[in-house]
């Protein structure tokens, strides 16, 4: 689960990591006393998107005056924020966070990650903050250092310390780079959360350390320890299709082609979702019934394929196991019956009780394309998308 | 031989009282040796209680001394799954496999800090199990569409596990042993620590390696194989279309900062050795033409 900037910084703060002061507004008349409230000669109005990249496509800027808070406020309030993790149609801006202007000396980036390696957090820090942190690693990977963390420890302060050092953090400003770090971890730690970042991390002039960004991600399966987290679900930032699913258990993902996928096992999702596109067709999605999915839950996967208007044809690729096949076969049929079925379906089944699921699709009279086995079913999935079937 | 598991594997099931728990025990004893190695269970709340005439003890340690079990299955749901492993880890058992889906990261960072030094071996967790066909079942797959035969398989996902089964016998090929090692980032053995066993199983003869998206473990595994491996491996990597920062099911199903596409997991198998393949739907034509 994802959460917005402003979010993560109310988390952080409650960790002991300093961070600018800020209100967040979701109308220009807030935005205006926000600014009048935090005071100064300058603020930031940052539009609240889950998306990273905000800076470059125009939802960060510094306002002068608060005249020109009113004139940033009421520009990016309502605009499709477009950046490279967006999409080609952007993201609606609903919510501004306003800021107090901070005094930059230099910017720093840190950040966690869970590192399969060693099977522990990994907090990962630079002295090129304030970039795109994948660029750095890829171009400058000797600039990216690396602390694994003790979960019965947590982060010492002599680690701390050496990797504020490394990046850049005067001797001077390591005491007041503790909290940031320390902070950070223990939020990560105690939230379970799967990513989070400061970037940039700022010295000011004065020697403090203070999150100017903030980006956390939660681990979906430790949600349920914590309602406070689950409180702070914005669904205006999720695809209303994977909300959807997620109500009926299923693990959908949109994706840009035209042919639906639904298939049991999200390894064998991905392979269908190659093969398809292996075999010169585009998968619309990627689908995973799992493995205990009734006939409703079949039922509703296709209600939610179909209600996007690019799907030209269906592929249902089935590896039954504990997934009985006549179950599934079942689903479809119950399907094709309730929802209106437009577009050619390409039927893959394989597995427990095969021939009693290849039966009822028989039975059943409808016009279904049967694949004999993987490729056989993806070829002839592009082809009925193609409209050659 | 196989590798792991075998027909004198004796078999505890935590989480036995459970609906899924219970469903797999019964399958795992009607399949193949499997009245013989299934003999115990555990609930801490049900000591003294049976089922399918599987006696249940209240603890791990318990089990293992009155039953001689030496390797449990974990059916256990995912908030109480890390403290099931941790309790099969301090009873010092063999393997334990972990079946539960959906255990938190943070839960099995501890868990696996808890493991260092210890002499059980993990599998899973979020993992379809281990079978050696003809001798023993232990987890989720079906049994039927397996046979004993001369191939290894390895895996992180279950259903694209069956698939490459299925293509196996297709080509009148049988399995030595199939491991799904699950799709967590933080979990039991990984591909390397398999490849290992099958490298030393006199009865494999040559492995399938079958990978997502998604951390390096992958490349860690091929580099050992170029160095060290004996028989011949074929692979596939799931996800070559998936787009960079969507979870694709699996947790660990996932390419971050440009680390853990499918493309660049083939280019380092290839360069070891592997015979890879972008169709999924030819894992065992690629096996069966490096016998």
């Amino acid at each position: 689960m994802k959460i917005h900037e402003y979010q993560a910084k109310e988390i952080l703060r409650k960790y002991g990591v300093a961070t600018p002061r800020g209100i967040t507004c979701f109308n220009v008349d807030e935005a205006l006393d926000a600014a009048k409230k935090i005071g100064g000669k300058v603020w930031v109005v940052k539009a609240q998107i889950h998306a990273g990249g905000r800076g470059k496509g125009g939802g960060v800027k510094l306002a002068k005056s608060p005249d020109e808070v009113k004139q940033y406020a009421g520009e990016m309030l309502g605009m499709m924020l477009k950046t490279h993790q967006t999409g080609p149609q952007g993201q609606k801006v609903r919510r501004l966070l306003i800021e107090e202007g901070a005094d930059i000396k230099k910017e720093l980036y840190v950040g966690m990650v869970v590192d399969r390696g060693t099977q522990r957090v990994c907090l990962m820090g630079s002295s090129e903050g304030g970039m795109d942190i994948e660029e750095v690693a890829v171009k400058t990977p000797e600039k990216i250092h690396k602390v694994f963390i003790d979960p019965m420890t947590g982060l010492q302060d002599s680690e701390s310390d050496d990797i504020a050092r490394k990046i850049g953090i005067p001797d001077g400003s390591l005491a007041k780079a503790r909290p940031a770090l320390q902070g950070l971890y223990k939020a990560f730690d105690e939230t379970d959360a799967s990513l989070a970042e400061i970037n940039p991390l700022i010295l000011t002039t004065n020697g403090d350390v203070i999150a100017l960004d903030a980006k956390i991600n939660f681990d979906d399966n430790a949600l349920f320890r914590h309602p406070d987290l689950v409180a702070m679900r914005d669904l205006d930032e999720e695809d209303p299709a994977e909300i959807e699913a997620s109500k009926f258990g299923l693990n959908y993902i949109s994706l840009d082609g035209n042919i639906g996928c639904l298939v049991n096992g999200a390894g064998l999702a991905m392979a269908t979702m190659d093969i398809t596109k292996l075999y010169g067709g585009s998968p619309a999605n990627f689908l995973d019934v799992g493995g205990g999915a009734s006939a409703e839950k079949v039922t509703e996967a296709f209600k939610i394929m179909l209600k996007n208007p690019s799907v030209k044809a269906i592929l249902v690729n089935i590896f039954g196991g504990i997934m009985k096949c006549d179950v599934i076969a079942e689903g479809i049929v119950t399907a094709a019956n309730q929802v209106n079925l437009t577009v050619p379906l390409v039927v893959r089944l394989e597995g427990t009780n095969v021939e009693l699921g290849k039966k009822i699709l028989a039975d059943s009279g409808l016009p279904i394309i049967s694949g004999s086995n993987m490729a056989d079913a993806a070829a002839k999935v592009v082809k009925a998308a193609q409209g050659v079937a | 031989m196989s590798i792991l598991i075998n027909k004198n594997t004796r078999v505890m099931t935590q989480g036995i009282t459970g609906k899924t728990g219970q469903f797999h025990t019964k399958m795992g004893k009607e399949y193949a040796n499997g009245r013989n190695c299934y003999v115990a269970g555990v609930n801490p709340k049900k000591p003294g209680a049976s089922y399918e005439g599987i006696p249940i003890f209240a603890t791990v340690k318990e089990a293992k001394a009155e039953t001689g079990a030496n390797v449990s299955v974990i059916y256990v749901p995912p908030p109480f799954a890390a403290a099931a492993i941790d309790e099969a880890v301090d009873a010092d058992l063999d393997v334990v496999i972990c079946i539960t889906e959906g255990i938190p990261v943070r839960d099995m960072i501890r868990t696996k800090y808890k493991m260092q030094g210890r002499r059980t071996r993990l599998i899973g967790p979020n993992c379809p199990g281990v079978i050696t066909p003809d001798q023993i079942k232990i987890g989720i797959m079906p049994g039927h569409i397996h046979k004993k035969g001369p191939v290894g398989v390895v895996s992180r996902s279950g259903t694209l596990t069956y698939e490459a089964v299925g293509q196996l016998m297709e080509q009148g090929l049988g399995q030595s042993s199939c491991v799904g090692i699950g799709g967590d980032p933080v979990n039991g053995l990984k591909h390397v620590d398999i490849m290992k066993m099958f490298n030393d199983d006199p009865e494999t003869e040559a492995v399938i390696m079958v990978g997502e998206i998604g951390g390096t473990d992958e490349e860690e595994c091929a580099r050992w194989i170029k160095a060290n491996m004996k028989k011949p491996v074929v692979g596939f990597i799931a996800g070559n279309t998936a787009p960079p920062g969507k979870r694709m099911g699996h947790a660990g199903a996932i390419i971050s900062g440009g680390q853990g596409t499918a493309a660049a997991k083939l280019a380092v198998m290839e360069e070891c050795g592997i015979k890879v393949t972008k169709n999924p739907a030819e894992m065992g034509k690629l096996l069966k033409a490096v016998l």
